[in-house]
């Protein structure tokens, strides 16, 4: 029994993580959830799913991911020795895959004809048209207006694959709006209509299921350690909006005290500025938004208010239950980067290692740029390299002032 | 006794359906709701929704999110809510009031705090749209204290089991929402509704409303002949928007929608 062996169990019968999670969602809904709960917890622990889904990631994600040594990276910083897990490398160049594989499997089994998504940067909108247009499921993927246009690639990308993509005008008009008009679609069409939700939040069973699915990150990373470094790192490192990427890699490690982990928050403009992303870092209260309780930015009355981020996936008010809990608990700290190192971060990596990184991951890589350097050559760190950057090159062309 | 109970209480001696309209509080603008419940009531209310506007209301269609949003204009809070509640109450002692809303701003509120506030300042009822019974331990004893009753939503998709559960929490009256889908959608089946009415009738004696879907006179009258009371929204919420410029207009223009259903209702 370790310190933190009993996070394992989490969460609850009613999915609850300590005082955060739960199904905070109008009646309509509870049924479909219920079913989707008694669904995934037969089908976890049945080995022809379990099959399946393994070798979907093999054949078509192109599982396992490998974790790469960035000898060169981590000299220039001058202190501990830096990995990257390159989930960069499966189909549709990020971790979001592996969720929408498994909540696919899902999806047939319930034999709904129709599947809806939310989506930020549009990487679980492509991953989830991906999927769907393997299976031949019809495809709704909710994005926020202002995230279609900061986007384009990755909205095309979803329109060659035969999906919708719905601009969501209103709000702040960014992920939490896609998320609310995709529940609002969910509740209208909950009979034919499977909702495959892209993080760790929303209602039980989400945040379960979407870590499970993601787990197989943390579980290559652990053995892939072992094998190349010949133990556990001392440190991990990955990016926070909703926190699925952190979750997927963080999970397997949570009952190894020794490895330090870090969660790093959209710090947008600097929170200290108020234009930012980082509820945990920031201190936001708890609160309830979209079917579960967590840490939320909102106003004093309540209102949830506006985030800012360079990175359109990481442009969430709130985060995942279990990480609410985990920042409590002191398993992870949560620390913030700010957008002008964040550019640093994939400029530095884009050409010392040519790995063109997603603005989401290089959060993480900018908090390692920070780490490394306080710590030994002989210490390891594991950065999550989530997604891959195509999709932000017009992002990072428009702020040198390049247009296409 | 609860003004709720006690108001349908009444109705049953008299055999009448009750009639009960939702604006939210603050629009157009926060001086105007005190005055637009009292029309309300003239125009046949027998209790009034009120709703807490907030920033992300995942359960309503673009009618009350509109709503919302010119309410939070004006920067319309949990105590500006009580406030007009309290100025409702000065002219009107009787007409039951509900808060609805969603649960983050009585989280950020405070549950005690806001249970005591609501209370004193006359509220009656409250019905947090995404706070099942499941989720409701911390907060249900909390009204119960003050003498606040939990109102729950029952869906078409509520199983009988759940029904079962909410039936054994709910409060004052059971919300049955009519129909798959957000505030302000299309219209509804009314025998479906009936038929449904007919299974919770065997669970509970609490009364039920229907909300969803009821736009006019006759869908009003439709809905009334298998339920206690009908529920209505953005019917009117679309006529603060119309008017939502020229705010003198208003009151008469829901008291034209209002009016029509009281008057089918009781036909």
């Amino acid at each position: 029994m370790t310190k933190f062996s009993d996070l394992t169990r989490l969460p609850d019968a009613r999915g609850h993580f300590g005082p955060y999670g739960g199904r905070f969602v109008s009646e309509t809904l509870s049924f479909a959830l219920e079913e989707l709960e008694k669904a995934y917890l037969s089908l976890r622990d049945d080995p022809a799913f379990q099959a399946e889904f393994d070798r979907d990631l093999a054949t078509y994600v192109g599982r396992p991911s490998p974790l790469y040594h960035a000898e060169r990276w981590s000299r220039q910083l001058g202190g501990a020795q830096i990995w990257l897990k390159r989930e960069d490398l499966n189909h549709t160049g990020a971790h979001k895959v592996n969720n929408t594989i498994g909540q696919a499997l899902l999806a047939k089994k319930s034999g709904k004809p129709r599947v809806i998504a939310e989506t930020g940067a549009g990487q679980h909108g492509v991953a989830t048209a991906t999927v769907a247009a393997r299976l031949g499921l019809q495809c709704d993927v909710y994005m926020g207006a202002e995230d279609v246009e900061r986007q384009k690639l990755n909205v095309y990308r979803m329109h060659l694959l035969g999906a919708r993509v719905i601009p969501v005008e209103s709000g702040s008009r960014t992920l939490k709006d896609a998320m609310n008009e995709a529940l609002r679609d969910w509740v209208t069409n909950v009979d034919d209509t499977f909702y495959i939700i892209g993080t760790v939040a929303g209602p039980h069973p989400y945040p379960m299921l979407v870590r499970d699915f993601n787990a197989v990150v943390g579980r290559e990373a652990r053995e892939q350690s072992l094998a190349q470094i010949g133990r556990l790192p001392d440190a991990l490192v990955a990016c926070v909006g909703g926190g699925s990427n952190a979750m997927g890699l963080f999970y397997p490690f949570v009952e190894d005290e020794d490895v330090t982990m870090y969660g790093v928050e959209a710090g947008g403009d600097g929170v200290e500025t108020g234009r930012h992303a980082a509820p945990l870092t920031a201190g936001a209260p708890r609160g309830v938004l979209h079917g579960n309780r967590t840490y939320l930015m909102s106003d004093e009355g309540g209102q949830v208010t506006d985030t800012h981020s360079i990175s359109a996936g990481l442009d969430y008010p709130g985060v995942g239950p279990e990480h609410a809990l985990w920042k409590d608990v002191g398993r992870v700290q949560y620390v913030a980067a700010n957008d002008d190192k964040v550019l640093e971060a994939f400029r530095e990596l884009t050409r010392m290692e040519g790995i063109m990184p997603a603005l989401e991951s290089a959060h993480a890589l900018a908090h390692a740029k920070v780490l490394a350097p306080t710590m030994r050559p002989d210490q390891h760190i594991v950065v999550n390299l989530s997604g891959r950057g195509d999709k932000d090159i017009l992002t990072v062309a428009k702020i040198d002032g390049v247009e296409f | 006794m609860n003004r709720i109970d006690q108001r349908f209480a009444a109705l049953k001696e008299q055999g009448r359906t009750a009639l009960i309209p939702y604006i939210t509080a603050g629009d157009p603008a926060p001086a105007h709701t005190a005055g637009l419940m009292h029309a309300l009531v003239e125009a046949g209310a027998d209790i009034i929704e009120l709703g807490v506007p907030f920033s992300d209301p995942m359960a309503d269609g673009p009618v009350i999110q509109k709503a919302c949003e010119r309410a939070l204009r004006h920067h319309t809070r949990l105590t500006d809510v009580f406030e007009m509640v309290r100025e409702f109450r000065r002219g009107d002692a009787e007409t039951p009031v509900v808060l609805m809303g969603y649960l983050n701003p009585i989280e950020r509120f405070g549950y005690e705090r806001f249970a005591e506030q609501a209370a004193a300042a006359g509220v009656d009822g409250v019905l947090a749209v995404d706070m099942p019974p499941e989720e409701a331990d911390e907060l249900a004893p909390l009204f119960k204290a003050q003498g606040l009753q939990s109102i729950f939503l029952v869906a078409p998709t509520t199983s009988r089991a759940r029904a079962a559960t909410i039936c054994d929490h709910g409060e004052g009256y059971l919300y049955y929402v009519s129909l798959k889908g957000v505030t302000g959608a299309a219209s509804l089946d009314v025998e479906a509704v009936g038929r449904q009415l007919d299974g919770l009738r065997e669970l509970t004696q609490l009364p039920l409303c229907v909300g969803f879907g009821i736009r006019d006179g006759a869908s009003a009258a439709a809905v009334g002949r298998v339920a206690d009371g009908v529920i209505v929204g953005s019917a009117l919420v679309s006529r603060i928007a119309e008017h939502a410029e020229q705010p003198e207009r208003i009151p008469d223009a829901l008291k034209r929608v209002l009016g029509e259903m009281r008057q089918a209702l009781d036909a």
